[in-house]
């Protein structure tokens, strides 16, 4: 399948969770805090921490490590805190 | 198909080995049984399956439905007698999920534990894991965190953590335990006897540890993270029996990710919607594994943590029992009762072989942050204490933020309670909302529902 991360267009497999993605192309980050900036990625890697938070298809704060890669997705860095366009 | 005078469903929350026991078990009697998992496939974190193998090696018999990629978000009493719970079904988070309402007069709350992580300098920089997303991502992905990580904490969950790393492809610097644990395990031998097996598996552990030149230290810990917007380094310090650093044994170690696991938090939101009472933290049950609560039962890491057996078993009688209560007959499950005890010891074993020690406090900065979500560093949260008398758990949680965050207080609620010392720790755990919900699907009609008991 095809997906797209921060504009960038790669093949993957399904199977793989968005955080299983990304740590595999070598990132350990892709969120920053609201209050410091500060870059987090994968904390807890069982959907408790809520670190992970990336956006998917223009929802923001989806969790990375629940969240399976689908065709199509499109999958972009989260800056601070995110609201609906 | 339901036996006569059975009414269902049973309910099971959570697809791991407590939930998949139970629902086995009720559904051998011949009660209908929903099980809902958050997870892609069954197995729970026990047995995380590999999901790029692309085949669930779990199955369940025919008259339980399945629900995988869902969440529990709300738990509510009906009147009258029996809960119904609220589903979001599809991609985690999304937007487009499918809601469900489901009404039960038997539930089985077998929703597991997460690690305890401790705070340090630095455990908020990226290249630190909790053990358990170290074991999730080299089981269930294929991906190691790094190529020369530390593992660091306390409890025998250490190892297969090292394990996996190893087979992942990680070079692992070290296995650092807190606790003095041999001296701990002799000293009482019954719990040591009762986790007899476990033995065989660590045995095990060892042998690959030897093997792959890994150090065990004990009474050691990674202290501080270091780098810039990643883990570069970690300082590693011996430990006095109370867990503070041994001045001077302080050691700087090259690594790119470092996994901390402090023993396990039960996750007791639904347990807690549900009004059920808590005992030490964990779910208070009796032998049938019922709750407080009619018709609520609890199963696995939520009553004790004593691994995937004694989960298991619990999950066999809590099956067994919600069958019974909706009229099936079945011969009491002596064997797993048997087993359900022998696991009891081996849990309260384990908790007095690493408990985690106050000293861990010493190893905070004023700037280290408790609160990861709503970044609350340690000298702030003190300072609400003393100075603004923030003495209750909802007062602290105003007045710091610690708490308020996206993870609701999951990480840092237990730390947290700690470090002020507020009396009713488990009101961290209090959220209504069990699951992130969007503002959008709340506002959704609520979807058709049966009544409970047809």
């Amino acid at each position: 399948m095809i997906v797209r991360v921060d504009g960038e267009e790669l093949v993957t497999e399904s199977g793989r969770t968005v955080a299983g993605l990304l740590l595999a192309l070598g990132r350990v980050s892709w969120r920053t805090t609201r209050g410091g900036g500060r870059p987090r990625g994968v904390f807890c890697g069982i959907g408790v921490c809520h670190d992970c938070l990336v956006v998917v298809n223009g929802a923001a704060d989806v969790r990375a490590c629940q969240r399976l890669v689908r065709d199509g997705d499109d999958i972009r860095t989260q800056d601070g805190a995110e609201l609906p366009a | 198909m339901s036996g006569p005078g059975v009414a269902g469903p049973v309910v099971v929350i959570g697809g791991g080995p407590a939930g998949m026991a139970a629902a086995r078990a009720a559904a051998r009697l011949g009660v209908r049984v929903l099980l809902v998992d958050s997870g892609a496939m069954l197995g729970g974190q026990y047995h995380r399956q590999n999901s790029l193998a692309g085949r669930d090696l779990f199955a369940l018999p025919p008259g339980v439905e399945h629900l995988p990629h869902t969440v529990v978000w709300a738990l509510e009493p009906v009147p009258g007698g029996g809960h119904r719970v609220h589903l979001r079904t599809g991609p985690a988070d999304g937007p487009g999920r499918t809601g469900r309402e489901v009404g039960t007069r038997a539930l089985v709350l077998a929703t597991g534990a997460y690690d305890r992580a401790l705070p340090f300098p630095g455990w908020d920089l990226p290249g630190v894991y909790t053990a358990g997303a170290a074991q999730a991502l080299a089981k269930g992905q294929g991906v190691r965190v790094g190529e020369r990580v530390l593992v660091a904490g306390t409890g025998p969950f250490l190892l297969p953590v090292a394990a996996s790393l190893t087979a992942a492809g990680a070079g692992v610097a070290g296995v650092l335990e807190a606790a003095e644990p041999v001296t701990a395990w002799l000293r009482r031998p019954a719990g040591a006897v009762a986790g007899w097996r476990k033995f065989g598996e660590l045995a095990g552990y060892a042998a690959l540890l030897a093997r792959h030149r890994i150090p065990y230290r004990r009474r050691t810990a990674v202290v501080a993270a270091h780098g810039t917007d990643r883990v570069e380094a970690v300082t590693t310090a011996r430990l006095t029996p109370g867990w503070e650093t041994v001045p001077g044994s302080e050691r700087r170690v090259e690594a790119d990710a470092v996994c901390v696991g402090f023993g396990f938090v039960p996750q007791v939101e639904t347990a807690l919607a549900a009004g059920c009472a808590l005992d030490g933290g964990f779910v208070a049950v009796d032998a049938a594994q019922a709750t407080s609560v009619p018709g609520v039962f609890a199963a696995g890491e939520l009553t004790g943590v004593g691994g995937a057996g004694p989960a298991a078993a619990e999950g066999e009688v809590a099956g067994v029992a919600a069958a019974k209560l909706l009229g099936a007959r079945p011969a009491p499950p002596a064997a797993a009762l048997r087993r359900v005890r022998a696991g009891r010891g081996f849990a309260a074993a384990l908790a007095r072989a690493y408990p985690v020690r106050d000293g861990w406090r010493t190893w905070l900065a004023d700037d280290t942050l408790v609160c990861r979500c709503e970044e609350v560093p340690y000298g702030e949260l003190r300072r609400s204490v003393q100075e603004r008398e923030a003495l209750g758990v909802r007062a602290v949680k105003l007045v710091s933020r610690a708490g308020l965050g996206q993870c609701q207080g999951r990480v840092c609620g237990p730390n947290v309670a700690c470090l002020t010392g507020v009396p009713d720790a488990a009101a961290f755990a209090r959220r209504p909302i069990a699951s992130p919900v969007r503002l959008g699907e709340l506002a959704e009609p609520p979807p058709a529902e049966p009544e409970p008991g047809t």
